[in-house]
C-alpha cells in the first residue's frame, strides 16, 4: 500500500510520518515512534492493553486508524510522567501493587488517568465501572482499585494545595 | 561469622515487610520492555499457517506464491507433507517478511492440502470415545467403599465436571531471535531462562554455549512457557535463513488454540456419612482429557482420606489441543470435584457445610490443625455464622445469596539454582541469577534477601536476573522459585559477607566470627560502638571484588502448605448471572519474604480462580472439530466490575514462619472453583454441576430443582 505523509501529535510532540493509510494507531506508536508501553493483548478490542488518550478520552489504539487522529492530542503511558517525575496515578500503582506482571498496566494507567481528570473523587462503584473494560490476568483487581482510590486522594490533595498557594 | 540461616523475627529488617516491587517504576512508566516490545534493527515479522482441521494428514504444501512476494525472506515448515496435525491451530508453515502485514499476506498465499482424519473433541463421555481414544487407568481402593455406602445413614450421588480451559497469558507465547555470526540471541517470554539453551542447541545444531537467552519481564506464563517451543525454534531458524532478526509472537487465536490447555476432569461421585456427619464412604469414576497425551491420574478424593474409598479414571485422547501445566496442575479440578460432592452430602445431612468439614478435618492427616485454624479464621472474616443459611436463600426477590468453602494444599519446595553475589571495593553490590520474574516478585525477593543479609538498604543491591549468562536457576514451575532463589541468594550473600568480615576484622581488632552487618555498618556483635561503615570495609578489598556463589539450600526452605477460601455469591435467578461478591483467602506459605508481593499472588489467584469458576471454557464443536471461542471476546475473563471484595490473610505465626520459605504461586488458585460452586448451590438450592457456572447452566439447574 502506498504510504502517506501524516502528522501525529503524541505526548506533546508533533511527528511527521510516512505510513500506510490502513496502519493502526497502536502499530504506529509502537513501530514508528518506538512507544512500546501500549500493548496488543487480544487482537480484537477486548482487553484494553492498548488504551491511549485521544483528546483526553480513553480509546483503544488497536482499532483506531492513525490517519484519523491527525488533529488530536494523543497521550500514551510514556507521556504521563512530567520532567521525569511519575504522575500520581503511576506513583499509586507502584506503591499499592497495581502492577504485577505489568502487561496490562499501561492500559489501566491511561483509563485511570482519564477517569480522575474528569472525576477526582470517584466512588468505588465509579472506579469499577470506568475500568471494567481493562482486563488483568494476574494481579488481582483489589490492588488496582486501591491504587486508583489512592491516586484520586493524592490528586485532590495536590489540587487543594495548589488552590491554597494561589490564594 | 554469619551463619546460613534466616534471621529471627526480631532481627528482620526487610524480610516479611510489605515492600513495593523494585521493577514497579519500569512497569508504571511503560519503560518495561517485554519480548513483544523488542525490535532490533532490520527485524522481520513472522506469521503462521495453521491447521483448520482437528486431525488431518498434510498431503501437499505449496509455498511458491508466497516466496515470489517481494519482502518475503524466509519460510519454515513445521509439519512436513505426510505428517499429521492433531488439533485446530496446529502449526504447519511459518513465513517471515519485512512487515507484519506482508507476512500475513504471504501466509494467505501458502497452500496446504490436507487429508482429514477422524477426530474427537468432545470429552464428556468416556464410554463413547471409541477404540484407541481412551485408556482406563489402574483403579485404587481403600477399605470397602461399596459396603460402607450401604452402611451409611446418608448418601449423596452426583456428576460434576469442568472443561478444558487455556492459560490466556496477556503476552502471547513468542520470541525475537537474532544471529550474530553463529551466536544466537533470543528474547523470549519464558518461565525457564536458564533451561532453554539445550533445546535451541540441539534443534539448530549449535553448541549450547552459543545460545543467549533474555527475558527481563514477561506478561504471564502460568505453566505454559517452559519450552522454546516449535515456534521459538522456527523464529531462530528463519532468522538464520534470512540473515535478519525475526519476531514471532503468536496471534491471540493461535495462542488460545495451541499454546496450552488445562486438562478437563469430570466424575460421577457417590459419598456416604453417618447421621452425625462422619464421612465413611467415597466412590468415584472420573474421566477427562489432556489432548492427545494421557495426562496424570487425578487423586480423588482430594486431601481428605475417606476410610473407605474407591477411584477409577479414564483418560480420553482428544484433538482439543495440547495440554500444558496450568497453575497447580490437577489440583483445582480434583479440589472442585471433591469439595462439591462433599458439600452436597453436607446439604443432605442438613448440616452447615463448615460444621461438616470441621467434623471431618481429621481425615486430612498431618495438616488437620492448620486447616481447622484457617477455617475458623476464614469463617470469622466472612461472617459465616451470621450469614449462613441452609440450601436455597428463602429471602424474597430474584437475587439469592449463598456461602461456600473449600481448602487446598500444595508442595512448593525450592528448585535447584545458583546465585552469585559480588561485593565491589567501592561498596556496590550485585546479585545475579539466571532466574525469571513472571510478575510474581522474584526480582524483589532476591533484592530483599541480599539486602537483609548484608545489612544494606534494598536500593543498595543491584539485582540481575532474566539472562542465561548469569548462574543458572531452575524453571519457575510448581511454586519452587521463591524457595530456590531465596535460599541460593541467602547462601551466596552470607558467604560473600563472611569474606568481607575476614578483611574488615583486623581493623576492628577482632576476628571475622565476632562481626555482624547491620544498618550499613560492619560491627562487633554485642558492641555496636566498634564498627566501620560498609563502604570503608569494602575499600579494604583493594582492587579485587568478592565473588561468592551459593546454591539452593534445603535448610532454608520447606514444602507443603494449607489454605482455606470462602466465597459469598449473589445469583440472579431470573437471568442466571452469578456474581462473586466476596472472597476470603487464608493462606500459609512458610516464611514470607515480601508480604506485598505474596499477598498479590493470592489476590491474583482469587481472580484467576473466579474466572475459571464463572467464565472460562474452551468451547469445542464436535460437528466441525473446531474451537468456537479462540478470542478474548468470547473466551471470557473477568473485569474489575465482575469481582467483589477479596480479603487475604497470610499465616505469620512463628510456627509457620519457622519452617522456612515455601512457594505460593499455585496454592491459592486451587480453591476458588469449589468455594464459588458451593456458594452457588447454597444460594439457589441446587448444584450447578459443571464449571464454569454460566447463566445457561444456572437456569438449567434451576429447571431441575432448587428454588424455582
Amino acid at each position: 500500500m502506498t504510504k502517506e505523509l501524516i502528522r501525529l501529535k503524541v505526548n506533546g510532540e508533533t511527528h511527521e510520518l510516512a505510513i500506510a493509510p490502513n496502519k493502526l494507531l497502536l502499530d504506529v506508536l509502537r513501530e514508528d515512534l518506538g512507544l512500546t508501553g501500549s500493548k496488543r493483548g487480544c487482537d480484537d478490542s477486548s482487553c484494553g492493553c492498548c488504551t491511549v488518550l485521544i483528546d483526553g478520552m480513553p480509546m483503544l489504539s488497536c482499532v483506531a486508524l492513525a490517519t484519523s487522529y491527525q488533529d488530536a492530542e494523543i497521550t500514551t503511558v510514556e507521556g504521563l510522567a512530567r520532567d521525569g517525575e511519575l504522575d500520581p496515578v503511576q506513583e499509586a500503582f507502584m506503591s499499592w501493587g497495581g502492577a504485577q506482571c505489568g502487561f496490562c498496566t499501561p492500559g489501566f494507567l491511561m483509563t485511570t488517568h482519564a477517569l480522575l481528570e474528569k472525576n477526582p473523587d470517584p466512588t468505588l462503584d465509579q472506579v469499577r465501572e470506568a475500568l471494567a473494560s481493562n482486563i488483568c490476568r494476574c494481579t488481582g483487581y483489589t490492588q488496582i482499585y486501591e491504587s486508583v482510590l489512592a491516586a484520586a486522594q493524592k490528586i485532590r490533595e495536590k489540587r487543594k494545595n495548589e488552590i491554597a498557594i494561589s490564594k | 561469622m554469619a551463619e546460613i540461616k534466616w534471621p529471627s523475627a526480631a532481627n528482620r529488617g526487610l524480610i516479611g515487610k510489605s515492600i513495593s516491587r523494585i521493577d514497579g517504576p519500569w512497569k508504571s512508566s511503560g519503560r518495561a520492555k517485554y519480548t513483544y516490545d523488542q525490535g532490533p534493527a532490520g527485524m522481520l515479522y513472522a506469521k503462521l499457517v495453521t491447521s483448520p482441521y482437528a486431525h488431518a494428514k498434510v498431503t501437499a504444501i505449496d509455498t511458491s506464491r508466497a516466496e515470489r512476494l517481494p519482502g518475503v525472506r524466509a519460510i519454515h515448515i513445521f509439519t512436513a507433507v505426510g505428517k499429521e496435525v492433531n488439533w485446530e491451530g496446529h502449526e504447519v508453515v511459518g513465513v517471515a517478511a519485512d512487515t507484519e502485514e506482508l507476512a500475513e499476506d504471504a501466509a494467505r498465499l501458502i497452500r496446504v492440502e490436507y487429508d482429514p482424519q477422524p477426530y474427537l473433541v468432545a470429552d464428556t463421555d468416556a464410554q463413547h470415545a471409541g477404540p484407541g481414544r481412551f485408556r482406563e487407568m489402574s483403579p485404587r481402593k481403600t477399605g470397602d467403599p461399596e459396603q460402607a455406602l450401604q452402611q451409611a445413614d446418608v448418601t449423596s450421588e452426583g456428576t460434576y465436571g469442568q472443561p478444558v480451559i487455556t492459560h490466556c497469558c496477556h503476552e502471547a507465547h513468542g520470541s525475537v531471535a537474532e544471529w550474530k555470526g553463529d551466536e544466537l540471541y533470543v528474547w523470549i517470554s519464558t518461565q525457564n531462562v536458564s533451561g532453554l539453551s539445550n533445546e535451541y542447541a540441539s534443534a539448530l545444531n549449535i553448541p549450547a554455549t552459543n545460545v543467549h537467552v533474555d527475558c527481563q519481564v514477561m506478561g504471564g506464563g502460568f505453566g505454559s512457557k517452559f519450552a522454546a517451543d516449535s515456534w521459538g525454534v522456527a523464529a531462530a531458524a528463519m532468522a538464520r535463513k534470512a540473515g535478519r532478526p525475526v519476531k514471532l509472537m503468536l496471534d491471540r487465536e493461535v495462542e488460545l488454540l495451541s499454546a496450552g490447555c488445562r486438562p478437563s476432569l469430570h466424575a460421577k461421585i457417590r459419598v456416604g456419612a453417618k447421621r452425625d456427619g462422619t464421612l465413611i464412604a467415597w466412590d468415584s469414576e472420573s474421566w477427562g482429557t489432556a489432548g492427545m497425551s494421557g495426562g496424570g491420574v487425578p487423586q480423588l478424593p482430594y486431601i481428605i482420606q475417606v476410610p473407605n474409598s474407591g477411584h477409577r479414571h479414564t483418560s480420553i485422547f482428544t484433538n482439543i489441543g495440547p495440554a500444558r501445566a496450568w497453575r497447580a496442575p490437577n489440583h483445582p479440578q480434583m479440589c472442585f470435584l471433591t469439595m462439591a460432592a462433599l458439600d452436597d452430602l453436607a446439604a443432605k445431612l442438613n448440616m452447615d457445610s463448615l460444621d461438616f468439614f470441621l467434623k471431618n478435618v481429621g481425615l486430612t492427616g498431618e495438616r488437620a490443625g492448620v486447616y481447622k485454624q484457617q477455617m475458623l479464621m476464614a469463617a470469622d472474616m466472612i461472617g459465616w455464622k451470621q450469614k449462613w443459611h441452609s440450601r436455597g436463600d428463602k429471602t424474597p426477590g430474584h437475587i439469592k445469596r449463598g456461602l461456600g468453602l473449600s481448602f487446598h494444599t500444595w508442595a512448593g519446595g525450592g528448585h535447584m539454582g545458583y546465585c552469585r553475589t559480588t561485593i565491589h571495593p567501592d561498596g556496590s553490590v550485585e546479585v545475579a541469577t539466571g532466574s525469571q520474574d513472571l510478575g510474581t516478585g522474584t526480582r524483589t525477593v532476591i533484592g530483599i534477601v541480599a539486602a537483609e543479609t548484608l545489612g544494606l538498604p534494598l536500593d543498595a543491591v543491584r539485582v540481575e536476573i532474566g539472562n542465561n549468562k548469569y548462574p543458572p536457576d531452575g524453571a519457575s514451575g510448581g511454586s519452587t522459585t521463591v524457595g530456590g532463589v531465596s535460599s541460593s541468594t541467602r547462601t551466596s550473600a552470607t558467604t560473600a559477607l563472611n569474606e568481607l568480615f575476614a578483611k574488615a576484622a583486623p581493623s576492628l581488632g577482632t576476628t571475622a566470627d565476632k562481626l555482624e552487618a547491620v544498618g550499613g555498618q560492619i560491627r562487633v556483635i554485642g558492641d555496636p560502638s566498634k564498627s566501620i561503615p560498609w563502604k570503608k570495609a569494602c575499600a579494604k578489598l583493594g582492587t579485587t571484588p568478592i565473588v561468592a556463589m551459593g546454591q539452593r539450600n534445603f535448610s532454608l526452605i520447606s514444602s507443603g502448605v494449607g489454605g482455606v477460601q470462602m466465597a459469598e455469591v449473589a445469583v440472579d435467578i431470573d437471568t442466571g448471572i452469578v456474581r462473586m461478591e466476596k472472597m476470603v483467602a487464608v493462606q500459609d506459605c512458610g516464611l514470607i519474604i515480601d508480604m506485598k508481593t505474596a499477598m498479590s499472588q493470592v489476590y491474583g489467584a482469587c481472580i484467576m480462580g473466579t474466572c475459571y469458576a464463572l467464565y472460562e471454557e474452551k468451547i469445542m464443536d464436535q460437528q466441525t472439530g473446531t474451537c468456537l471461542n479462540p478470542n478474548m471476546e468470547f473466551y471470557k475473563l473477568s473485569g474489575l466490575d465482575d469481582i467483589g471484595d477479596i480479603t487475604v490473610h497470610m499465616m505469620t505465626e512463628d510456627s509457620y514462619q519457622d519452617r522456612g520459605v515455601i512457594g505460593l504461586g499455585e496454592p491459592p488458585v486451587i480453591s476458588p472453583g469449589a468455594a464459588i460452586s458451593n456458594a452457588v448451590a447454597n444460594a439457589i438450592g441446587v448444584r450447578v454441576p459443571e464449571l464454569p457456572i454460566t447463566p445457561d447452566r444456572v437456569l438449567a439447574a434451576l429447571g431441575k430443582g432448587g428454588l424455582v
